[in-house]
């Protein structure tokens, strides 16, 4: 054994332990992983959150001296990006000026020109200002940051930022710092306007830029009332020279005192800015993101043959993602803090771990056998997969070893993170994949064994209440048929799981309200955590409270100042160090008077940059190539300057000669000085605002409607108040197909409905008195009637030829006319009718018209049918008697009143050819006992195939009520009939098969088409004629097809199936009566058997198990088990196979894969007749109602009541029509129901 | 959700019902070839584009206002030309393969294929946003690189042989396209270009051959 194998075996051994330790202690087991998880990404909590703005640090600026790039341990908290120096040092000279006291014969231009013209004296000041000490002499060139060209895409700026110098900017830039230029700059505010971007602009304008305070506070505008003008001279340096500062600082307060400045001078203010996205660097990573999602997508597309797919792909997702945030904060607490940008190398990261792993491990233990315990199935797959996972782990390691040795420091970075990474993936699949993986197939499994078992462990149990409705005593229903629709609740119950989810999701609004949560908590935490936003307005709150009480930090600093009386301004100590300045300008604030406005200054005034967008300085950087991201900038505290100009002084300074007519009228605009100072910008934008969010309002509010019913939230309000004729509306706005449905009530029958056939416009119902009906299927009128001979005989004694005559049926039918009234008859030939006998003639127009003549106009109505057995006879009599006086003449038959001798003659004529080798006699037979009951019964064209107890099959023409031929060769009672073609197989209670053919002796020149006046407009179709003679051969029969009983029979697609007792299910050819298949799977007797054009063959037996086999080949393409006992109705659909069993419950399968797709619990005894309209809308019978289900979600459609009694018989048998009706018996009537707008559909 | 794409490799055997006028215009060798070019010179040129948006991030530091334009900032005709490459080489791929007789089975499947696209557009992006020593190592970290792609997603003789084939090929038509002036790189480091250019295009060779094999693969479970 190589030490190979052995790894391998001890690998495989470790991972078995795993998996039992895995799949025995889930729960425990995902509690410490998302425990550890939690631990992990703890630090991440220290990590800033991504969308704030700048970071800030504030040091003293006493002994400060530029950080170095390596902190040696520094006890000092400093943040991690604070080393080494800053891109610049900024200081802010901020100025103050006013013109004060303000006479009259001053224009308003007064109130800033002088103001502005100052900026050159103190600019040259600044230029030249120098101070030495002993490292030599320092001045502003050496120390200021120097600037090259402009970006290439700048020229236009040329003008107004400096190139090749110092970065100095200032208002004066408006007029290339020369006094000259601004002396005699016509307009200033249209220079300044000038350069204003046009439109709506975010970051900071030049105006921004010049001036260095927000544009509404300059204080540079015809109407501003303060006359107070603010501007700074803002200077970056890219040393730090203490002294140098010192002494232009010292300078300039002593130049231009200002008396009741107290702003703070102890503290600078470091600011890192972080890295930009812009719209280039968002191609690549949005095509990253991308391809990540693809690859995802792709990858859990391969997760299969689980209880919850979706489940475990989020499990996986969650996994790769948790581990990438373990790694990440493992990093930071081992000091590592990562200077990539996370977003960036995520997607690369998620790609190296993969999700392979995971899906190998799924698909391994998957694959394990299934009888296995859940623990040993998942240990197996884990020992299955332990080799190959953990090769692919070594190799990815030693790939990232390799990547960290090109010792390139962004590699070595990832590769760090990766192999981090890697390792707690590693950790998080061993441990929570695993555990949730089993919990998954342990799902499955009890999913498993529900349909193992036949009990519904899934579903509710059947209780009573609110979860079976239609168990419950109806409300009053003020008409026989009540639509009645369940409450959500319950119907929320059938629906798919996935779909509840949604509708759960949008019931609640669970998703919006969670982004809407997280949005207000997000942008709550930037407010607070924002270095302009309200943790510093709440720090900064104390010591305004205590002492400048009144003010506050967003006042007006005019309004609020102005309270406080300038009292303490100190005297100035003479200036020592002056050279150039005019000393009188100096002193003309003691000259002012002191009533005069004061220049206020204010806290707001210590960090005024504060206010500015914090794009100012990247932006005012990235002119100059520069950028800020990633690095920081400090602020030192400014320099403020105050400078009073007194109104005598104010036209001194070179007054523009258009400056007197430039406000052409400023009194009125002073009424309103608020609305008029504030900039028109705004209002714009405001404006514009406004209308886009009412439009985007609309616009949702329009998608809303669209998209959400309209009762979106009031679950069952409305169900309450919807009255009859309101369309009935479930809570997701999902109006059902079936709109109004009436059943017809077809009455007739005195005793239970035994057997229903249908050939599309035909119907045939046999009660258990042995009374046949033939029906019209699209109006419900009854055309025919057969009454069973016995009983016939038994009131009147006439002969035998008389059980078949066809004006019994005249007189039943108008006896039993209690709803169609008139002329049935003339309605009793459908329009359309199968075209099963194309070379036949049809002859019934003249039979028609033969019975019109005879049938008087008004019938009598006869008694309602009894629910007694066999009195039937005496009724019909009585009927006759009622029948003949009316209408004597209409009978030429003398010996009516007895039995009309006519049709004994019809019958007479035909049944001496056919009795010679048929077997049938035309004279009175010997005992009822051959008759017997009908068993079974099949309609096609207008011939009944009625199958008897006593083996007896018998053909009635269903338009006359004659009987055309009989056959007697079987002893054996038929149990089951089919019909196709012109074959007729039959099956028999000995478990014989035997094949007939019906014949048609047609006798020459009637051919003849249907075709009578007044209904020429109908296609001519084809129909066994009256006068055709028909005969009925057994061709074969297979004596011992089974060994037990035949249960059922089906044909279609020129196979005939049977099942029977014996177990096993039989499929012949009918062409030939050859047996094709035995099929065998069936651990009980066959109870259903469905079988259809397409030939699919689905089988259902006693033991509750439904087959789908391949009728081709007779393999077994599925088996499963659905129900506890009988398996009582299959039928199958494109998609889906339908069964319904004893156990009252309805379970709808996958067609393909034999997965079971939900089940619908009925109430119990609901019977068990199922039936399938369209795709998806399928019928079942209950107890005296018929309920409609929508197939693709379970949902429950409609119930619709047959009689005014609840309860009433269930509905065992149920046959969906041709066009759109649905048929089934209830006790003794017949119900045809229609769909309405399924039929719309079918059309 | 797998029947709306063409074809997924779940598809299951069975009864397949009537070919539609899509499925049969997709079966259709000339049409799939044609479908599979189109989708490969899409492929391509977004990605030229995508890539080339990398490249000249690393150069300028700061964008000026108008980055949409540079977008298309270098020649116009190098996308298409980038994309007629990708296609050829993706047409070229399987048909080498099915020539030899060996078709590629190793991980055939889209996840790999999405993982491969996302290790060349990572690699592609440590070489804009990566600050190296020297070219030298740049070139050996991209080889390094290079190789292991086609270790991970490729493992055949002929797709490593023709990727650096092709490599070499393109390099030297790029390098005669800057000499005779007709090209020009936007990176003022020439040697930095020249050193990055072959690993580049090996690992967008196999890249793009990848993705083919896949086509190819589904093209003929369709027609199967």
């Amino acid at each position: 054994m190589t030490l190979r194998e052995r790894l391998r075996q001890k690998i495989s051994a470790a991972f078995y332990h795993h998996g039992l330790l895995c799949a025995s202690y889930p729960v425990p087991i995902i509690l410490f992983t998302s425990a550890s998880i939690l631990t992990c990404c703890y630090p991440l909590l220290r990590l800033p959150l991504p969308g704030t703005g700048p970071v800030e640090f504030t040091t003293a600026v006493r002994g400060y001296a530029s950080p170095s790039h390596n902190p040696l341990g520094d006890p000092v908290e400093r943040p991690d990006w604070y080393r080494g120096p800053p891109v610049a040092y900024i200081q802010q000279v901020l100025v103050k000026a006013a013109v004060s006291p303000w006479g009259s014969n001053l224009l308003p231009v007064d109130a800033f020109r002088p103001p502005l013209g100052q900026v050159f004296t103190l600019l040259e000041e600044i230029r030249n200002h120098v101070h030495s000490d002993s490292s030599g002499v320092q001045s502003l060139e050496h120390l200021c940051l120097q600037v090259t060209d402009l970006l290439p895409g700048l020229r236009r700026m040329q003008t107004v930022l400096p190139e090749h110098g110092c970065l100095l900017v200032s208002p004066g830039n408006y007029w290339q710092n020369q006094q000259e230029l601004f002396d005699s700059d016509p307009d200033l505010l249209k220079t300044v306007q000038k350069h204003e971007p046009k439109g709506l602009h975010t970051s900071a304008t030049l105006r921004d830029l010049l001036f260095g305070v927000p544009g509404k506070h300059t204080g540079v505008s015809h109407y501003s009332k303060k006359r107070v003008v603010t501007y700074t001279i803002t200077i970056a340096l890219s040393t730090y020279d203490a002294g140098f500062l010192g002494s232009l600082r010292a300078r300039l307060k002593q130049l231009h005192p200002s008396a009741n400045c107290s702003l703070g001078e102890e503290h600078m203010v470091h600011v890192h800015f972080k890295e930009e996205i812009g719209i280039a660097e968002l191609i690549p990573l949005v095509t990253t993101y991308i391809i990540l999602f693809a690859y995802i997508y792709f990858s859990t597309r391969k997760i299969d043959m689980v209880k919850s797919k979706w489940g475990l792909a989020l499990a996986a997702v969650v996994t790769v993602l948790s581990s990438l945030l373990m790694s990440v904060g493992l990093c930071t607490l081992f000091g590592l803090t990562p200077t990539l940008n996370g977003g960036e190398i995520f997607p690369y990261l998620v790609v190296v771990i993969g999700l392979e792993n995971v899906l190998v491990l799924t698909k391994s233990v998957v694959s394990t056998p299934v009888d296995l315990e859940v623990k040993l199935r998942i240990a197996q797959g884990l020992s299955n997969e332990s080799w190959s996972i953990m090769k692919n782990m070594a190799t990815e390691l030693c790939i990232i070893l390799i990547g960290y040795f090109t010792l390139v420091p962004a590699i070595q970075e990832f590769c760090l993170f990766a192999v981090v990474g890697l390792v707690s993936d590693f950790f998080l699949q061993m441990f929570f994949f695993t555990t949730v993986l089993s919990i998954d197939i342990r799902r499955m499994e009890l999913a498993d064994l529900n349909r193992r078992l036949p009990a519904e462990a899934g579903l509710p149990p059947p209780k009573p209440g609110p979860l079976r409705p239609r168990e419950a005593p109806p409300p009053p229903r003020p008409s026989p048929h009540t639509i009645t629709l369940q409450t959500p609740a319950f119907r929320n119950l059938r629906l798919p799981k996935r779909l509840r989810v949604v509708y759960f999701l949008a019931r609640t609004r669970l998703a919006q309200r969670i982004i809407m949560v997280g949005t207000v908590i997000w942008i709550g935490i930037l407010v607070y955590t924002d270095p302009a936003g309200l943790r510093t307005y709440l720090a900064a709150q104390p010591p305004h409270l205590g002492g400048m009480a009144p003010v506050f930090p967003g006042g007006d600093p005019a309004k609020a100042l102005s309270v406080l009386p300038a009292r303490e301004a100190t005297p100035l100590p003479e200036n020592q160090s002056q050279r150039h300045l005019a000393p009188g300008r100096v002193q003309e604030q003691p000259r002012g008077p002191p009533a005069a406005t004061q220049v206020p200054w204010g806290a707001e005034d210590e960090e005024g940059w504060r206010r500015l967008s914090f794009r100012h300085w990247p932006s005012l950087f990235s002119y100059y190539n520069i950028t800020l991201a990633k690095r920081y900038i400090s602020i030192l505290p400014v320099i403020p300057v105050t400078l009073h100009l007194g109104p005598q002084e104010a036209p001194e300074t070179p007054r523009h000669p258009q400056d007197a007519r430039l406000p052409p009228d400023p009194i009125p605009k002073f009424s309103s000085p608020d609305l008029q100072a504030a900039d028109l910008t705004l209002y714009k934008v405001a404006a514009l605002g406004l209308a886009a969010g009412v439009l985007l309002v609309l616009l949702l509010f329009c998608l809303y409607r669209v998209l959400c019913p309209r009762n979106y939230g009031q679950n069952g309000v409305s169900h309450g108040r919807r009255r009859r004729g309101d369309l009935p509306c479930d809570d997701y706005g999902y109006s059902p197909p079936v709109s109004e449905i009436s059943p017809l009530l077809l009455r007739g029958h005195s005793m239970d409905i035994e057997c229903l056939a249908s050939d599309g416009m035909l119907l045939a119902s046999c009660c258990l008195a042995g009374q046949i009906r033939v029906w019209d299927a699209q109006t419900g009128d009854c055309l025919t009637v057969i009454p069973n001979h016995k009983l016939r005989r038994s009131s009147s004694s006439g002969c035998w030829e008389q059980r078949g005559g066809r004006d019994p049926c005249v007189g039943g039918d108008s006896a039993s006319e209690d709803e169609g009234g008139g002329f049935p008859f003339r309605r009793h030939a459908p329009p359309l009718r199968p075209p099963l006998f194309t070379d036949q003639p049809d002859l019934t127009p003249l039979i028609d018209t033969n019975f019109d003549s005879r049938l008087p106009p008004s019938s009598v109505h006869a008694a309602p049918p009894r629910g007694a057995a066999f009195d039937y006879g005496g009724l019909v009599e009585r009927a006759y008697t009622e029948h003949e006086p009316p209408s004597p003449a209409a009978y030429p038959s003398p010996s009516y009143s007895s039995s009309p001798p006519t049709a004994g003659f019809a019958n007479c004529r035909r049944s001496p050819v056919e009795a010679p080798d048929r077997g049938f006699a035309c004279g009175p037979p010997p005992a009822a006992e051959w008759e017997g009951s009908v068993w079974a019964m099949e309609l096609r064209g207008n011939l009944i195939a009625a199958g008897r107890s006593s083996g007896k099959l018998q053909l009635w023409d269903a338009v006359e009520g004659s009987l055309r031929c009989s056959n007697e060769e079987g002893a054996s009672g038929i149990t089951a009939l089919a019909f196709l073609n012109n074959r007729i197989v039959a099956a028999r209670l000995d478990g014989s098969l035997d094949f007939f053919t019906v014949e048609l002796n047609k006798p020459p020149g009637l051919l003849q088409y249907r075709g009578a006046p007044g209904r020429g407009s109908m296609p001519p179709s084809p129909c066994y004629s009256s006068d055709d003679l028909i005969s009925c051969q057994l061709t074969r029969s297979v004596l011992c097809a089974h060994q037990k009983p035949i249960t059922v029979l089906r044909a279609a697609a020129g196979r005939v199936v049977t099942g029977s007792q014996d177990h096993t299910v039989r499929v012949y050819r009918l062409d030939d009566s050859c047996c094709l298949f035995t099929l065998q799977g069936h651990s009980g007797a066959i109870t259903a058997i469905y079988i259809d054009e397409t030939m699919v063959l689905a089988s259902g037996g006693q033991d509750g198990a439904i087959c789908l086999w391949d009728v081709l080949t007779g393999s077994r393409v599925s088996h499963v088990y659905g129900h506890r006992g009988d398996v009582t109705s299959l039928v199958c659909t494109n998609t889906c196979v339908i069964s319904s069993g004893l156990d009252d419950l309805i379970c709808i399968w996958d067609r393909s894969t034999g997965i079971k797709l939900y089940s619908i619990q009925q109430e119990v005894g609901c019977g068990d007749s199922l039936g399938v309209i369209s795709d998806s809308l399928l019928v079942t019978g209950g107890q005296g109602c018929v309920s409609f289900w929508d197939l693709n979600f379970g949902d429950l459609l409609q119930t619709v009541y047959l009689g005014q009694t609840s309860d009433g018989q269930g509905v065992r048998q149920l046959l969906v029509l041709d066009n759109a009706a649905i048929v089934c018996d209830f006790g003794s009537e017949l119900s045809l129901v229609y769909v309405p707008s399924v039929l719309e559909k079918l059309d | 959700m797998a029947d709306s794409t063409p074809g997924g490799y779940g598809s299951e055997p069975g009864p397949r019902p009537a070919p539609g006028p899509y499925i049969s215009a997709v079966t259709n060798r000339t049409t799939n070839l044609v479908i599979r070019g189109a989708m490969l010179f899409s492929v391509g040129v977004f990605l030229a584009l995508v890539l080339n948006l990398l490249q000249v991030q690393r150069n300028v530091t700061l964008f000026p206002p108008d980055v949409i334009s540079s977008i298309f900032s270098s020649a116009w005709w190098v996308p298409p030309c980038c994309g007629t490459a990708s296609a050829l080489i993706g047409l070229l791929y399987p048909c080498i393969d099915s020539r030899l007789g060996e078709p590629h089975r190793f991980k055939r499947e889209w996840s790999s294929v999405m993982r491969c696209v996302a290790v060349f557009v990572g690699i592609n992006h440590a070489s804009a946003k990566v600050d190296f020593a020297n070219n030298v190592q740049l070139s050996l970290t991209l080889a390094a690189l290079s190789v292991g792609l086609w270790w991970s997603f490729d493992r055949s003789r002929s797709g490593f042989s023709l990727g650096v084939v092709i490599a070499l090929l393109a390099t030297l038509a790029t390098q005669l396209l800057v000499y005779n002036g007709v090209f020009q790189y936007t990176s003022p480091d020439f040697l930095y270009i020249r050193s990055w250019l072959p690993c580049i295009f090996f690992a967008g060779v196999i890249t793009m051959g990848n993705i083919g094999r896949q086509l190819a693969l589904l093209t003929v479970m369709l027609i199967s």
